[in-house]
């Protein structure tokens, strides 16, 4: 039987791995399933399962929000300030720990890619989908305390999603980046987790974009998360806050913003596609 | 056999890169912004063109480092190639190694649903196939057990039995018959014949030659990237067997094994040359040598070779003695003897081994050295006839005429 399909089908042209290799119901059958068991491994294979990922961010939260409301007092005057910061803390552990495990997994699934055909960029998309089952889950956790602590639901709810789309492609670009420069350069993870960290205080989390000094705001405004938290701040928590037009002092002042994010995800997606014939080579 | 071809491979290259200072990081990179640059280029194929049939069993044989694996790796687009193309008919398996996708974090059930998306299945036809892979491998009662748990045994039956179930077309196998116990090997080679029966094209990787021979319809020897010779398994077989033993120049390890009054520093095999050689042709005779340290005072030694074929029958002995019951002097303390040995061979060809013995003072009698396979040696040449040896001989014949009464 194998032998008449195949002299059906006929000779066909082998033309090496890459980034998406072996059809596209393939790719998305793995990615889903490398997503789906690596998400359950992670949080049905211990006792307390879920409870552990949300602890995480919630200690951190209850340690920012004593720090920042009882000793430096910078966010007793922003309206909200607690479920502003939760809100925030969560979805940058996304793009954070999303990016940190995207840097080393390709190399980590070595033998997967010097012994197999397997789509390469699978790997790292499988990660980025992990983190955002996690943080879908700890968005809902948010949205009861935001209910709870009082925020009214707006109609700005429904942009939301926007937003986050922005969050998740910005992450997926540079899971991509950093996976495939792993590959040649090992100090790229050291490198990533000490950005990661200026990341997060580049971007209006603990403080609210308005107290920043007009000639850092710019800087600031570099960040292209600055944008995407601020918009969220505005259309989640607290619709009188300066929208990211507002704060960069008109849209042009967005532009560097705009150009960094789509430069990201440009470079991102050439590297990759670049890399991904190579990868099992250069291991 | 005139089946159309499965695997069509035309004028292929491939050259990997490397680099003479190896930069893996950023920092290096800064500060020795050119170092990348220097290369040696090491060509692991060039230009090899060859056809596989569909329903056959195809062996690649090479010694390490001629390119077989790296052709492998592009059969099964691990790796792109420089120049050159290849066309497949059929769905192929895209594992070249046993068990190679499996996440030992996860259950065996995970991990053949993964596997069976790997091969281009979707995962509710893996589902349905579920229950006979675990059957195969006998380990239902473990399906929901973590595969770090599994004994390496169960390990090996789940990636054989996930290889099996996942109905390629053709499977790209790479010294798969290395692993495993016995047993195991036994299914494994049951599964290959019943493979081979169901008409699937495999292409098998290997060093072993008996497998070569006992499964394969064709055979193909690679030797720095390019095809030496291509057809029948046992030529080829032998072929390899030809390089492998001519090239290992300087084989046949020091032995250095030391017993109270002696050591006993090697056994080799010479060529005409007076290299040494690991293998010698069929007909052409055994330069049998050895060196032994004198590490005390001795009025005389003898050392003595017992050769044993693979099967473990030993074909013959010989033995010296030295020193004064010989009719020579004393031998003193740190003198060196040299033992040179001419013996005809009429060996057949195979793989032989050489136990050396040394003895002191002949008077006692007691054996205070000896090394088992102090040497081993291969005997190549043409010839499959049963038996030992395969003396040279001419055989005359004559036919009187009838005579007439």
């Amino acid at each position: 039987m194998s032998e008449a399909t195949a002299a059906r089908r006929g000779l066909r042209e082998v033309t090496g791995p890459s980034a998406l290799g072996g059809g596209w119901r393939r790719f998305f059958s793995l990615l889903w399933l490398m997503a789906v068991t690596e998400f359950r491994r992670i949080y049905f294979g211990t006792v307390l399962g879920y409870v552990w990922s949300l602890i995480r961010p919630l200690l951190f939260f209850a340690v920012l929000l004593f720090v920042f409301t009882q000793i430096i007092r910078i966010g007793s005057d922003v309206p909200n300030y607690p479920v502003l910061l939760l809100l925030g803390i969560v979805l940058f552990q996304f793009f954070s720990e999303t990016t940190q495990e995207a840097v080393t997994s390709v190399v980590g699934q070595e033998a997967v890619v010097r012994k197999t055909q397997f789509p390469r960029l699978v790997i790292p998309l499988a990660v980025v989908l992990t983190g955002a089952f996690n943080s879908g889950l700890n968005l809902i956790v948010v949205l009861v305390f935001v209910l709870a602590w009082g925020v009214d639901p707006t109609w700005t709810w429904l942009l939301f999603p926007l937003a986050l789309l922005a969050l998740v492609t910005f992450t997926t670009a540079m899971a991509m980046l950093l996976s495939a420069l792993y590959v040649r350069f090992r100090d790229v993870a050291i490198i990533w987790s000490v950005l990661a960290t200026v990341l997060f205080y580049a971007t209006p989390i603990l403080y609210p974009i308005e107290v920043v000094p007009e000639k850092f705001r710019n800087i600031i405004l570099l960040n292209p998360l600055a944008p995407i938290f601020e918009q969220i701040r505005v259309w989640v928590i607290d619709p009188s806050a300066p929208t990211a037009v507002d704060a960069a002092g008109g849209f042009v002042g967005l532009l560097p913003a705009i150009a960094i994010f789509l430069g990201v995800c440009f470079l991102g997606a050439w590297v990759f596609r670049r890399e991904a014939p190579r990868i099992a080579e250069e291991l | 056999m005139e089946t159309p071809p499965a695997i069509e491979v035309r004028d292929l290259h491939k050259s990997f890169r490397i680099p003479v200072h190896r930069v893996d990081s950023f920092k290096e990179r800064m500060v020795r912004p050119f170092a990348a640059r220097d290369y040696r280029e090491l060509r692991a194929l060039d230009g090899v063109s060859f056809e596989i049939h569909q329903g056959e069993f195809f062996g690649i044989v090479g010694r390490n480092g001629s390119g077989k694996s790296t052709l492998l790796k592009l059969l099964a687009s691990i790796y792109r190639a420089d120049a050159g193309r290849i066309r497949m008919a059929g769905r192929l398996a895209p594992f070249i190694e046993l068990g190679v996708g499996f996440n030992v974090e996860l259950t065996a059930r995970e991990n053949i649903l993964l596997n069976g998306v790997m091969m281009g299945l979707t995962p509710g036809e893996t589902r349905e196939r579920l229950d006979s892979v675990l059957e195969f491998a006998e380990l239902e009662e473990f399906a929901d057990l973590k595969l770090k748990n599994y004994s390496s045994g169960m390990l090996v039956r789940l990636a054989f039995s996930t290889m099996m179930e996942t109905d390629a077309d053709i499977l790209l196998i790479d010294e798969v018959l290395a692993v495993g116990d016995a047993a195991f090997q036994q299914k494994c080679a049951d599964a290959f014949r019943e493979m081979k029966a169901a008409g699937k094209t495999i292409v098998l990787v290997t060093h072993q030659m008996a497998t070569v021979e006992e499964y394969c319809h064709r055979a193909m020897l690679i030797e720095d990237g390019h095809i030496l010779q291509l057809g029948d398994p046992e030529e080829v077989g032998r072929e390899y067997l030809r390089l492998n033993f001519l090239a290992e120049r300087g084989g046949g390890e020091e032995v250095a094994a030391s017993a109270e009054g002696v050591r006993l520093l090697g056994v080799w095999l010479e060529d005409e040359g007076g290299e040494r050689a690991a293998g010698v042709g069929h007909g052409e005779p055994l330069r049998l040598r050895a060196e032994i340290e004198l590490t005390r005072e001795a009025s005389g030694i003898a050392i003595g070779f017992t050769v044993e074929n693979g099967d473990g029958v030993t074909v013959f002995q010989l033995g010296k003695g030295i020193g004064r019951p010989e009719g020579g002097r004393d031998l003193h303390e740190g003198e060196r003897v040299r033992i040179a040995a001419e013996v005809e061979n009429p060996l057949a060809p195979g793989r032989y081994y050489v136990h050396c013995g040394v003895q002191q003072d002949e008077s006692k009698g007691d054996i205070s050295l000896y090394e088992p396979k102090a040497l081993d040696f291969v005997v190549f040449g043409s010839g499959h006839q049963a038996g030992v040896l395969q003396p040279e001989h001419e055989i005359g014949v004559t036919i009187e005429a009838a005579k007439s009464r």
